[in-house]
């Protein structure tokens, strides 16, 4: 286990650097870190010179390809985990933030602030706090629709998601319009597709914190999480209260998709392959899929931006279209190995 | 006294008129005793279960482990008073489809939930508590196979190596034998016995009760109809009256314990 996080997070740091290389403007991946090396000197006070590289080489590095590159592996790591939280919570591997229109409610409350600018009071956490309050309330609503007598009905959770979801995009394109403001619908049109262009070094901030708290937090619940996984009653006489864990996870699963989706937009799909591709390589103790899955989440999305950037360069596709193409065949495949039907797991 | 049930009466919530699903039940079991609920279905068995786990608040009554109402204690406390066996076996994690699922020593070492502190880690005591449960119930040898691969009888084995590994005082049992071939039936109930356990049971099958268990509780929609021992319980008379089938009872002559042979043809 030691071994595997070593390794992937090596492949991690790898693959950011490699996505920092890539782009219309060559940059050797040495000086990508030393001209990273160089910005943290310099932030903590001491002297650097600067090295052999061009002004727009550092420009382009540090103020544009950097904070793209660590947000797409911040954002691939918390939608991977609010997978991975959302599938024990409902018992069911087809849980997704975006398939179950958690994604949706945040890109609503998103929307309201940037064309009413309600929340106001919160200044730049408005953003945020609109998504998170969005995505709370859809969360509560898909799991009231499919609860029935105590026991998650499957086909009501999977539908009853992807209703909502339908519905609070219709939400998200009536205030798009109806707010008579023209670069709001270029705004949100970036947004519903899921973009990470032109990420700013200040947006990385309440993700990375929200990230790493919500996994600290998750971890010290594994053992809640692998009782729930087994079922509800089991849980409870394991000595596991369900209902107040499970309000607990609505808030966490709602605050990291809040965030992610208020800096990247509604991006598809993570939240269900790096899951399910996590334990088929660590198995279902959540202990060990948590810190594997987000891991993978990053690395993932951090390839999935680069083949955004240069597949059809200079055109830039939004990431949200490419993890979308990946991830549909992926559920389909999903749902005819061994036969499988969205009513597994109950 | 290990457990004891006060005149439960279960009605669900909100439910207006319905009609009431458990009436005045009192039970108890004693330390080292291996008791049976029997009854039709529909009498009431997992209702009366369920409030004795703590799943179910009963509209009525009181349930107390120890002396300690289970209603005034946490899910957490109470799971280290008495562990469950119920017939829901995590229908999520064995489904296998979607979830790679749990090993089987993963799956016993949840046991061990109720006594560990969010920051501490299993340590060296609990792995000699999963591996002596595994030990016990014969599952060692496949501690690193998937749950959700096992055969029926081999997973009730593996969720009682999980109760074990709960070192609760109270073992309740919510029909155990249920879908399992006739030898694992028997194999399950030889290993309930063996293992010395204070136990409680709801049983479908009548000779696996009449053999087993010191004592019995025969449900009929929702009230005792009977109780004592295997041989006072099962009659030909209670059976005909709650069951509704004629039966031949003759007392074994090594063991002592009725023997039941049903006679389906002749009327009641």
């Amino acid at each position: 286990m030691p071994v595997l996080l070593a390794a992937l997070a090596g492949l991690l740091l790898l693959s950011i650097t490699f996505g920092i290389t890539l782009g219309p403007v060559d940059i050797a991946p040495g000086s990508v870190w030393r001209i990273a090396g160089h910005e943290l000197v310099l932030r903590l006070g001491l002297p650097s010179a600067a090295g052999e590289w061009t002004h727009a080489q550092h420009q382009i590095v540090w103020l544009i390809r950097m904070p793209r590159v660590l947000l797409a592996a911040l954002v691939g790591a918390g939608l991977a985990v609010v997978g991975v939280t959302m599938q024990a919570m409902v018992r069911n591997p087809l849980a997704d933030p975006y398939l179950l229109g958690v994604s949706s409610g945040a890109s609503v409350g998103a929307v309201l602030v940037l064309a009413y600018g309600v929340l106001g009071f919160a200044g730049v956490y408005a953003l945020p706090l609109g998504a998170f309050a969005g995505a709370l309330l859809a969360c509560v609503a898909v799991y009231w629709l499919a609860h029935s007598s105590g026991r998650l009905l499957a086909p009501r959770l999977i539908l009853g998601g992807v209703a909502i979801g339908y519905c609070l995009s219709g939400v998200t394109s009536l205030v798009t319009l109806t707010a008579g403001q023209r670069e709001l619908a270029n705004a949100v049109l970036s947004w519903t597709l899921g973009s990470l262009a032109g990420t700013r070094w200040d947006e990385l901030g309440l993700p990375a914190l929200v990230l790493v708290a919500g996994i600290a937090w998750l971890l010290l619940q594994a053992r809640g999480l692998n009782a729930l996984l087994a079922g509800d009653e089991t849980a409870s006489t394991l000595g596991v209260d369900t209902t107040r864990m499970r309000r607990g996870l609505f808030v966490l699963v709602s605050l990291l998709t809040g965030v992610m989706v208020a800096v990247s937009g509604a991006i598809g799909f993570i939240g269900l392959m790096v899951p399910h591709v996590t334990r088929m390589l660590v198995g279902t103790e959540h202990r060990r899929v948590l810190p594997v899955a987000a891991l993978v989440g990053a690395i993932f999305l951090v390839w999935v931006d680069a083949g955004a950037r240069i597949a059809f360069a200079p055109t830039e596709l939004p990431v949200g279209i490419i993890t979308s193409l990946i991830g549909g065949p992926f559920f389909v495949w999903m749902l005819y190995r061994r036969g499988m039907s969205p009513g597994v797991g109950r | 006294m290990k457990l004891q049930a006060r005149d439960l009466r279960w009605r669900p919530p909100h439910s207006g008129t319905a009609r009431t699903i458990v009436e005045d039940v009192s039970l108890h079991v004693g330390e080292g005793e291996l008791v049976g609920l029997i009854g039709p279905n529909g009498s009431g068995k997992s209702t009366v279960l369920r409030m004795i786990y703590r799943i179910l608040r009963p509209t009525a009554g009181a349930v107390a482990v120890d002396g300690r109402d289970v209603w005034e204690i946490s899910a957490r406390e109470n799971a280290r008073l008495m562990a469950v066996l119920a017939q829901e076996q995590g229908g999520g994690v064995d489904a296998g489809g979607g979830f790679g699922g749990f090993s089987v020593r993963e799956m016993v070492s949840m046991g061990r939930t109720p006594h560990k502190s969010p920051f501490a880690r299993d340590d060296r005591h609990d792995a000699g508590i999963v591996q002596s449960a595994m030990q016990r119930t014969g599952v060692l040898p496949m501690a690193e196979r998937s749950f959700a691969t096992l055969s029926g009888g081999e997973k009730q084995r593996v969720l009682m190596a999980r109760a074990l590994a709960q070192q609760a005082g109270l073992l309740v049992l919510d029909e155990p034998t249920n879908h399992l071939d006739v030898r694992y039936q028997f194999e399950i109930m030889n290993l309930i016995r063996s293992l010395g356990v204070t136990a409680i049971a709801a049983l479908h099958e009548l000779h696996i009760a009449a053999h087993y268990c010191d004592r019995l509780y025969l449900l009929e929609n929702g009230h005792l109809a009977a109780s004592g021992t295997p041989a006072e319980v099962l009659t030909e008379a209670t059976i005909a009256s709650v069951y509704g089938v004629r039966a031949a009872i003759r007392l074994h002559p090594r063991t002592g314990r009725p023997h039941i042979e049903f006679m389906p043809d002749d009327p009641v």
